[in-house]
């Protein structure tokens, strides 16, 4: 039963990776698409790292970056007529290009978890980025290096010209890396990688290498980061040396820690959420980043399990049947919760306009509402609901607490 | 060649003791709580923009008491109402918490001060050169920045080892639960040290701004070096800290100084290569062009044959 249902869920995630084009066929949304696409296979390759084997990276760009351009500098190869070979296997040269440096790389840095992995990782990013400015032939400097896919042989009659194209060929990558991961993580060796995290002593002591397994998961992470930066060397056509410094290793961390490191989908949540943040709501506002740092400080202070663990830890009302009690106090709580959220973005937002907008303007657009900033009201305004939220929200979380304890409170036996 | 040895020793002087004001606090912090604190070259650029705030309208001096001051109260509180209450979740929650701190600290910053440099200037007290030597001069401001520098080594040096709340330190940084067993209120002692330790980040922003230019990047451009240095130096050696520091600030000044390439060498024996070859970045590559690296590469080295770092005593 639970094997149909988990062949019912790949199905089905194929079937939506293969319609969803269709409602959303707009170019712009297109390329949305195709980001999201590779930011779940790099996510989900960190999260093997992180969330499986408890290593924290913070240089997990280096394989994502080397990967892209080794499958970039094949894409002008191709074009050169040195080998030829179809586009659609250009992100196995980059993930086999990734694995050679993980197992390099990985052949001394896993030897321990914890800070020391950290620090090594952080070392060796900051290295190769540097590197990349040195080694202009490789890395082609600050223009990057660039190619051209359409030069390669046509597969079947597609040359990749078109982004939809690309989004079959991204999604079809997808779908065969995330099941691929999916399944490590199901092996032996995946399971004893969630034994290493948890205690490295135990698993040595029923006969296990902690620094073999560390390896062996750590190559895994290095082959599919390097397979994403192949998918992103397709799609972009470019990379450059941002594509692996620290800012993208920052950045790899902040999705997955957000989506959720405990549960397989965490990442992808955090991918797709990411990637939405980005393209999405830069076009609103210029403080995006400031919201993405509240965001991922606030998910680390309260919610450590990530927006998929805060789902997951519902499991136990759910299955005990007690959802339902938990609904009206989260709406209590939940909607002065929003309305104070809102506030706050509306002041930051005001402040923001006041201070670095248009001289001679104060009129402006904040949640469909037309506001001088000029004038003191809105200030008061929104300060007044921003307290009265809060307040409300102080005042009724216990509530919503003793609904959340005798709703996980275990079962009380039927008497016999 | 005398001419750049002087010069080259004092610049990586100036460097590595600045260096070493934002490891001593990171140092002191990473030996007590385990917590490689990723926010602290952030709390170091808050120092430079807060005294930039306050000498617009007070001057410098008085910046240089109030935005460290300021500094410091901030990450007493961030200790408090933060890394305690992710404490609970696990070292790795800890880290990844300083880490979006210094990405929170990044954007607020930009969010408050905007995008672009400040133009946050030295004193004019200290706007002569304090020598000339072989027709270049050496500016008052950077002796100033030594001076200050030891004065906090010295200050430093002397609390821990002299006095009763040193003791205390010194023993929770090696048996922090013997100390909290001998009813030492540890939380407390932490938070302190906490707030000490970005006070001296905050000293260095104040002190560094006017000289490498106050702008959002700040921290991010010392930010990885910081560790390096508390790394290689070892865990809880104030001295070794120091080392570390001047190490890392001569190499660098040195690296950039010395203009000898793979090339030089290749050419002691004869060898010479076509510039186009494929491998000609790797012929010319030069030390001004690894200096970047350099520190980095000791790091690894240093993780990979000594955990302990130069001098410390216990493993990262």
């Amino acid at each position: 039963m639970a094997k149909v249902r988990g062949l019912l869920v790949w199905i089905a995630s194929l079937a939506v990776l293969l319609l969803l084009p269709g409602l959303f066929d707009s170019v712009l949304s297109l390329s949305i698409l195709n980001q999201m696409g590779i930011t779940i296979i790099f996510a989900l390759s960190y999260n093997m790292l992180l969330g499986q084997g408890g290593m924290l990276s913070f240089g997990h760009a280096v394989y994502f970056g080397l990967g892209g351009f080794m499958a970039v500098h094949s894409l002008n190869y191709i074009e050169a007529e040195v080998f030829s070979l179809p586009v659609i296997l250009l992100p196995l040269i980059g993930g086999l290009f990734g694995l050679l440096f993980a197992v390099f790389i990985g052949s001394f840095s896993t030897r321990r978890a914890g800070t020391v992995f950290a620090m090594i990782s952080l070392g060796i990013g900051e290295m190769i980025a540097a590197c990349s400015l040195i080694f202009v032939g490789f890395f082609g400097g600050e223009e990057g290096i660039s190619g051209d896919r359409t030069m390669a042989p046509e597969f079947f009659g597609f040359d990749f010209a078109q982004d939809l194209e690309v989004y079959y060929l991204i999604a079809g990558w997808v779908f065969v890396a995330t099941l691929l991961m999916y399944l490590f993580s199901q092996t032996p060796a995946g399971r004893i990688a969630n034994a290493v995290r948890d205690n490295p002593e135990r698993a040595e002591f029923i006969g296990y290498s902690q620094r073999m397994v560390r390896f062996i998961s750590f190559c895994g992470a290095g082959f599919f980061a390097g397979v994403a930066g192949g998918l992103f060397a397709i799609n972009y056509e470019i990379l450059t040396e941002e594509n692996l410094n620290a800012i993208t290793s920052g950045n790899v961390l902040l999705m997955t820690y957000i989506g959720g490191t405990g549960v397989f989908v965490g990442p992808i949540v955090g991918a797709v959420l990411l990637t939405l943040l980005q393209t999405v709501l830069s076009n609103y506002t210029e403080l995006w980043q400031l919201y993405v740092g509240l965001l991922f400080v606030a998910t680390v202070m309260f919610m450590p399990a990530g927006l998929t663990g805060v789902l997951m830890i519902h499991t136990v009302a759910w299955k005990n049947g007690r959802l339902r009690q938990l609904i009206l106090p989260y709406i209590t709580v939940g909607v002065p919760a929003f309305v104070l959220l809102c506030a706050i973005v509306g002041l930051l937002e005001m402040l923001q306009f006041y201070r670095h907008g248009v001289v001679g303007e104060h009129e402006m657009t904040l949640f469909f509402v037309s506001v001088d900033t000029s004038s003191v009201w809105p200030w008061i305004v929104t300060l007044l609901i921003a307290a009265t939220a809060g307040y409300l929200v102080k005042a009724l979380t216990p509530r919503l607490l003793s609904a959340w304890a005798s709703a996980n409170a275990p079962l009380e036996r039927a008497k016999t | 060649m005398v001419e750049i040895v002087i010069f080259s020793t004092l610049n990586g002087l100036v460097t590595g003791l600045l260096l070493f004001m934002l490891a001593s606090g990171l140092t002191l912090i990473f030996s007590m709580m385990g917590i490689l604190n990723f926010a602290h070259a952030s709390f170091y650029m808050l120092g430079a923009y807060f005294a930039y705030s306050v000498s617009l309208f007070l001057g410098f001096w008085p910046g240089l008491i109030v935005a460290p001051l300021l500094v410091g109260v901030l990450g007493a509180l961030v200790e408090r109402y933060g890394l305690r209450y992710v404490h609970k979740s696990g070292h790795v929650a800890e880290l990844v918490f300083t880490f979006g701190l210094a990405f929170f600290i990044e954007e607020l910053v930009q969010f408050a001060w905007g995008k672009e440099t400040k133009n946050y200037q030295q004193p004019e007290i200290l706007d002569f050169p304090l020598f000339t030597l072989f027709g270049q001069n050496f500016p008052a401001y950077k002796g100033f920045m030594i001076f200050i520098s030891i004065a906090i080594f010295i200050g430093l040096y002397q609390v821990i080892t002299r006095t009763r709340i040193g003791l205390i330190i010194q023993a929770a940084i090696s048996h922090p639960n013997a100390v909290s067993s001998l009813g030492h209120n540890v939380p407390l002692i932490f938070m302190g040290a906490f707030g000490v330790g970005t006070a001296l980040a905050g000293v260095a922003g104040v002190i560094a701004g006017p000289v490498l230019t106050t702008f959002p990047g700040m921290a991010l451009v010392l930010g990885s070096i910081v560790f390096v240095i508390v790394v290689v130096g070892g865990l809880g050696s104030l001295t070794g800290a120091l080392i570390a520091s001047l190490l890392i600030g001569l190499l660098q000044s040195y690296a950039i100084a010395l203009e000898f390439a793979v090339n030089d060498l290749l050419a002691l024996f004869d060898i010479s290569f076509d510039a186009d070859h494929f491998l000609n970045d790797l012929w010319t590559l030069s030390l001004p062009q690894i200096a970047p690296v350099l520190p980095y590469l000791l790091l690894v080295l240093i993780l990979i044959f000594r955990p302990t770092g130069l001098l410390g005593k216990r493993e990262t």
